[in-house]
């Protein structure tokens, strides 16, 4: 597929070192390490050190993560502890409807 | 030491909006957070960034807007209107949007849990950036929409409002409501975020809308009880109109001015008193604006200021008929000695008319003001918004010292009495009747004189006539009886003396 060749850009913002935090970002390693080993960055922002990034990009729940490339920009929400329902939210697997005419890629 | 913070005073803080800090006996509580309920379209929007903008224009306290639902670019295109310039405000870093609307293209997908913890950051962040003393955050109900989860929306806004106390702003938070009478605001928004909740309403009532605000409850301090009517108008946003709260501590003057007849003056035992309220009723084509035309030309001659409002005719009729009856308008205008405002009653509400009348009169400082005529203005309003004007009006003449002459048409031509009288009659220091008396298939007029406070006046009902000059006030009608009910009879001279002898003797005794 295409998408596997072009190179990830994703952001995610937390606040603070909290464990909801934690969690997200050993999620998104987890998840990124899997699915995207080498073509991926990902890049954490504690909104508390920069409160104007999370101003220009109107975060407003953390963890909110946010598919920059390729496009089109997604944007999720929360600890990323579906790693089904994050792979869906990143394009990265096609949606039910595609798989079952597809045969899926599992 | 615990103690001592609490048994202390919570101070208010004075937010500027006109009318709404005396209803709040001083403002809202000092660095707490006061929930702002009302339906669609109740101004709440207004009323918070007012809440920031009279404190940047005012009292020098910068302020952030925390926006759930609109685009900052609407806020500062909507409000421009108001003559608050927020975007310039942003540039002398005076006022600090935090945008929270919702993005149009991107729905977010929940995926696990999560916290407003962002926008908590992002709300410090531009609290300390402009030094703010106010924040303003509206309205939360968008927020809800957004996120599934109610219950931990909830909490999240509860952490929010609890941060935004320990940071020692005051703030005011927006929430919907369903109905204006019925459950505070949608989502039980007050229970979580608030100590103090006000109230704004827009009601449908006879087809007209009327705003009131109401305190619902201020936390450990007082405030006026009750609904109190205000308005939004241009160039000065929500406009309160304290009623109640007002100060009934009038001074009270005892310098006579003429009512420009020497012979009502006579009647009145020597003219009214300077700072008076007198209130004239008549059916149509009584004479009623001829003595608005005497009571201004009266003033004008005697060097004082003049404020008419007219309700009924436009300027050029009232020139012409004021030259019709010996007095120039038009020359006084020239030497600034009148005023005239003439407006159709129906162009604007009632709380606006009054706070263009307050405007007027501040503007133009007169002596003396007639409102012809006051019944006019029934039509604009209901009964209570009506009365409420009245007292409004009245007692912001009172303070200001002016002398006040209203006019009120009767329903009947032969009398009766309108709604004006019954709401104004106890306001009012005089009351003068003017009404038709029909004789013999003749049509005259009468004037009583029915109340004078702190005066003697004369009782008699007189027959006046209406020449050229003006008003003639000749003899009392003594052989007719039931004038003011409207139905004259007309009564035999020797009945006439014998009840006149019975009383006298009755007097007399009375007194021994």
């Amino acid at each position: 597929m295409v998408i596997t060749k072009d190179k990830f850009v994703l952001k995610l913002y937390i606040t603070g070192q909290t464990s909801r935090s934690q969690q997200a970002i050993a999620n998104m390693r987890r998840i990124c390490e899997g699915e995207l080993a080498g073509q991926y960055q990902l890049i954490v922002i504690d909104v508390l050190e920069r409160p104007q990034l999370a101003e220009d990009e109107r975060i407003l729940a953390t963890p909110t993560l946010i598919k920059e490339l390729p496009s089109p920009l997604r944007r999720l929400i929360g600890d990323m502890s579906n790693t089904e329902k994050v792979l869906l939210g990143l394009d990265l697997r096609p949606s039910t409807e595609f798989k079952s005419r597809r045969g899926g890629k599992q | 030491m615990r103690l001592k913070e609490k048994t202390r005073q919570i101070e208010k803080l004075k937010t500027g909006i006109s009318g709404f800090d005396l209803v709040a006996n001083g403002g809202l509580p000092k660095g707490r957070v006061t929930l702002v309920s009302g339906t669609a379209g109740s101004a709440k929007t207004v009323f918070a960034c007012q809440f920031l903008g009279e404190g940047i224009t005012k009292s020098n306290e910068n302020g952030v807007f925390v926006t759930f639902e609109e685009r900052p670019d609407d806020i500062r295109r909507n409000m421009l209107g108001f003559g608050w310039d927020i975007q310039r405000w942003e540039a002398e870093g005076k006022w600090a949007f935090v945008d929270a609307s919702p993005e149009p293209a991107q729905a977010a997908s929940i995926i696990g849990s999560y916290d407003f913890g962002a926008l908590l950051a992002r709300v410090e962040y531009a609290v300390s950036k402009v030094g703010a003393k106010r924040v303003s955050m509206d309205s939360i109900g968008a927020i809800f929409t957004r996120f599934p989860d109610a219950g931990i929306v909830r909490g999240e806004l509860f952490r929010i409002s609890s941060a935004l106390r320990e940071m020692g702003v005051t703030s005011v938070v927006t929430a919907e409501r369903t109905q204006e009478y019925g459950e505070i605001s949608r989502y039980g928004a007050e229970e979580f975020v608030a100590d103090d909740v006000v109230i704004l309403r827009n009601i449908l009532e006879e087809e007209k809308r009327r705003r009131t605000v109401e305190i619902l409850k201020f936390r450990g301090t007082n405030h006026q009880k009750g609904e109190y009517p205000f308005t939004v108008i241009p160039n000065e946003g929500v406009v309160v109109i304290p009623l109640s709260a007002i100060e009934l501590k009038q001074k009270s003057s005892n310098i006579r001015v003429s009512s420009g007849n020497p012979e009502l003056d006579k009647m009145c035992g020597g003219g009214f008193f300077r700072d008076s309220i007198i209130l004239v009723s008549g059916a149509t084509g009584c004479g009623k604006t001829l003595m608005v035309t005497e009571f201004i030309g009266g003033g004008a001659s005697n060097g004082e200021r003049c404020l008419l409002f007219a309700f009924e005719e436009s300027r050029e009729r009232l020139f012409r008929n004021a030259i019709g009856w010996g007095i120039d308008f038009e020359q006084m205008e020239k030497q600034g000695k009148l005023k005239l405002i003439c407006e159709y009653p129906e162009i604007m509400g009632l709380e606006d008319h009054l706070i263009r009348m307050k405007a007027a009169i501040d503007e133009f400082k007169p002596n003396r003001l007639a409102v012809d005529s006051l019944s006019a203005l029934e039509r604009v309003s209901t009964i209570k918004g009506f009365r409420e004007f009245v007292i409004g009006l009245t007692s912001f003449l009172k303070r200001e010292e002016v002398a006040g002459l209203f006019t009120s048409t009767t329903p009947t031509l032969m009398g009766g009495t309108s709604i004006t009288e019954a709401h104004i009659s106890t306001i009012t220091d005089s009351i003068i009747l003017l009404r038709y008396v029909e004789m013999y298939g003749e049509m005259r007029r009468g004037l009583t004189v029915l109340k004078m406070r702190g005066s003697m006046h004369d009782k008699d009902i007189r027959e006046f006539a209406i020449d050229s000059k003006g008003m003639h006030v000749g003899k009392p009608f003594r052989d007719v009886t039931g004038i003011l009910a409207g139905i004259p009879q007309h009564v035999s001279p020797e009945e006439i003396e014998r009840l006149s002898g019975l009383f006298k003797e009755e007097e007399y005794q009375g007194v021994r």
